[in-house]
């Protein structure tokens, strides 16, 4: 029994290859990617994929799944779901649930719901400190043990940094990096939206892009003290990512992301108090945002990530210093991340890296490539067809997006989780 | 040219215009404020809620004033009373106002954008009173009718602005209105307050009072808000009035003609010295009497728009 991909553009940058060909999937593994592969079994699937892309799995390193606690927003198997339906086959959960994910049986917890429920992989992130609060460490070698594949106190950022150089180091032998969600909440407090123009008009107190390059550069710092790897999260602004080029370019082993809106909004978006345009950190100018593309072209961002972060539209239709933080991003990220090569920022190959290889080697899970022998997670879909983004068809169970009615194009047809169709649309 | 905006949420979104009419119109007000019978007869059977999330004596009171002299019938609601206490949204709160058959509601939040969030998604028309640290239409009407009352045009005159610009509404309608009617606007006040951003939305930035004040025909005297957490920003309130409190000897820098406003209440002894409060020169209780005139010309209109 297997599945048999035919003439698809297969296009995995994990073993630089792009060619037209087939692939045959056997059981949970991929067996074979050649020119011509015929005699198909009986059990088998044939898909067709002429004039579409068959590439790995996509995988996002940011995702709030909200399950333990926040099920009214977002469950583990509906956001499964509508990561299959973005075209995501690995997805990696923040800690920032209720009771947060700070110790091994709620990490427990979330893997034994994600193998019963989801229909995509789900690798939980620990917190660094207990109830993300800054006070004390979480027990990191547990949450490791049992699954977690990274630590992050996303959103609530450690503001000691002695403690932080202690999680830093703390976590090194064990494997996984740290995950910053940079930000120096001295400089943010109160702040509901980017700091300049627009919040001066509307009259809403601003986020300075300072208060994530202090953030940025403490981690930076610190990274290099203790060496262990760290991943800065959403990238935002200019400064920071002049900071992490400059870093890397210093051999500190620091990685970053960027999100869909990040690279695609500015906060003019923000002008009628629309909450869908409220995030942390938030929508910046197109200063920012082609600083981001800069940043993304030349690979100082090495991560195309969407910090998923769904709320229902109660909590959103509100004010708006009222309204939380953040938009829905796994069914409009592939189309978004489109736009980049449309616009010939980057090639279809590097951003497929992004949303895939470098990823999964920033976490270190064995995803992201077809090599043979390798666990069949696979995405198919078509770079050229179009789509009218509609909120209200999503799979996600909340629609704060403000990308609804978008002209978009990319659409996936197939989403395979270790040889299984899990998802299809025709 | 008539009003059709079926809103009034700042003067961000009015055209120069359209803040002629409402002051045109509110001249015709002030009118029928000198009748011996002050009223009217034109909303008579229209319902109005004011909502107010914030407290407020004078411009609730300004409100319901206008309101009833046009005869609506009128239901102010504010929030210590209220169901907000008990969890209830501010969605929620208005949509019950308008199954009672609101068709005006007036609302003053704490919050920058609030009566953008009923002007979405109700079907009544919308009045801001005030929306934290956003806008306060009414307010920057009131002082640019009183303005053009006293020198007769808008048109080429130096205002400033002094204080708190960053936490201030007043000021921020006072620039979008100012400006569009062709005035020159000074701000002053602590760096902190105000940010360099504001020179982008046309206001000449200065830091010292004196300076400011140079020829300048018209001061609006900014509100220090204690209770806007103003106070963070500036060392103590003795260093902010001894820098930027008004004096009559630093008024002398100004026009001879100047007019001093504030939209009240007043910190006597901080923003300016009650010699300067209560000179005949200052226009601030005529402010609060044209506040009548312009609450029933911004009413009057957007029912006249509701009604086409």
């Amino acid at each position: 029994m297997g599945v048999l991909i035919k003439n698809g553009r297969v296009i995995d940058p994990s073993q630089s290859l792009d060619m037209v060909s087939d692939i045959y999937i056997q059981e949970d593994r991929v067996r074979e990617i050649s020119k011509r592969i015929d005699t198909p079994r009986k059990a088998d699937t044939v898909i067709d994929a002429s004039g579409q892309v068959v590439a790995p799995g996509l995988v996002d390193i940011h995702v709030h799944l909200r399950e333990p606690g926040y099920e009214h927003k977002e469950t583990i198997k509906t956001g499964c779901l509508a990561a299959a339906a973005g075209g995501f086959t690995s997805i990696v959960c923040m800690p920032n649930t209720n009771p947060i994910n700070d110790n091994a049986s709620v990490t427990e917890y979330i893997l034994l719901k994600a193998r019963t429920e989801g229909i995509v992989n789900v690798f939980p992130i620990g917190a660094i400190t207990k109830g993300e609060k800054g006070d004390e460490l979480a027990e990191i070698g547990e949450m490791c043990e049992a699954g977690c594949v990274a630590i992050s106190d996303d959103g609530m950022p450690v503001t000691d940094s002695g403690l932080m150089r202690k999680a830093m180091e703390y976590v090194r032998p064990f494997g996984i990096p740290v995950i910053t969600h940079a930000e120096d909440t001295g400089l943010s407090a109160g702040g509901v939206m980017n700091e300049g123009f627009v919040s001066t008009e509307l009259g809403l107190r601003g986020i300075p892009a300072a208060s994530e390059e202090v953030g940025v550069v403490r981690d930076i710092i610190l990274c290099e003290l203790t060496g262990t790897p760290l991943h800065i999260c959403h990238v935002s602004t200019k400064g920071s990512v002049r900071l992490v080029r400059e870093a890397k370019k210093r051999g500190v082993k620091v990685t970053a992301e960027a999100t869909p809106h990040h690279f695609t909004l500015t906060d003019k978006l923000v002008y009628g108090y629309n909450t869908d345009a409220k995030m942390n950190p938030p929508l910046r100018t197109q200063e920012d945002v082609d600083a981001i593309l800069e940043g993304i072209a030349d690979g100082t961002i090495d991560v195309i990530a969407t910090d998923h972060a769904p709320h229902s539209q109660d909590e959103k239709n509100v004010e708006f210093d009222l309204a939380p933080f953040g938009i829905v991003g796994l069914e409009t990220a592939l189309s978004l991340s489109l736009e980049l090569v449309e616009k010939g920022i980057i090639t279809l190959d590097e951003m497929i890296k992004k949303l895939t290889v470098a990823p999964s080697e920033i976490v270190g899970i064995e995803r992201g490539t077809l090599v043979p022998g390798s666990i069949a997670d696979l995405v198919v879909f078509d770079p050229g067809m179009s789509r009218t983004v509609k909120a209200g068809g999503f799979f996600s169970k909340s629609r704060n997006t403000p990308f609804s009615g978008w002209e978009l194009k990319g659409v996936v047809s197939n989403t395979i989780v270790s040889g299984k169709v899990v998802f299809s649309r025709n | 040219m008539a009003f059709s905006k079926k809103h009034i949420l700042g003067l961000g979104e009015l055209s120069a215009e359209e803040i002629k009419i409402i002051l045109d119109t509110a001249e015709s007000m002030k009118e029928i404020s000198t009748r011996d019978v002050k009223k009217v007869p034109t909303l008579k059977g229209r319902t109005i809620v004011n909502l107010f999330f914030e407290p407020s004596t004078r411009t609730r009171s300004s409100f319901e004033i206008a309101e009833k002299r046009l005869s609506a019938d009128v239901l102010s609601f504010s929030a210590s009373q209220s169901s907000i206490v008990k969890g209830e949204s501010l969605l929620d709160t208005a949509r019950n106002f308008e199954a009672m058959g609101a068709s005006i509601m007036v609302i003053r939040h704490g919050m920058s954008g609030a009566p953008f969030v009923l002007a979405r998604q109700i079907s009544a028309s919308v009045i801001n009173a005030g929306d934290g640290s956003h806008e306060h239409p009414s307010q920057a009407l009131i002082d640019i009718f009183t303005i053009r009352e006293k020198k007769g045009r808008i048109e080429g005159l130096d205002v400033l602005i002094v204080g708190d610009i960053l936490n201030s509404r007043v000021a921020r309608s006072n620039i979008f209105g100012l400006r569009k009617l062709g005035a020159r606007v000074r701000i002053v006040g602590p760096a902190t307050i105000v940010p360099e951003y504001f020179r982008d939305m046309g206001a000449e930035i200065f830091y010292s009072l004196e300076h400011a004040l140079e020829n300048v025909d018209v001061v609006i005297m900014l509100r220090v808000q204690s209770e806007r957490k103003t106070l963070e920003y500036f060392p103590s309130l003795r260093e902010y009035s001894g820098l930027y409190g008004l004096t009559r000897e630093k008024l002398r820098l100004a026009k001879e003609d100047v007019i001093v406003m504030h939209p009240g209440p007043i910190n006597r002894g901080v923003e300016l010295t009650s010699e300067i409060a209560d000179d005949p020169g200052a226009v601030i209780l005529e402010q609060v009497a044209n506040g009548i005139a312009v609450r029933m010309a911004m009413i009057y209109l957007v029912a006249l728009g509701e009604s086409l």
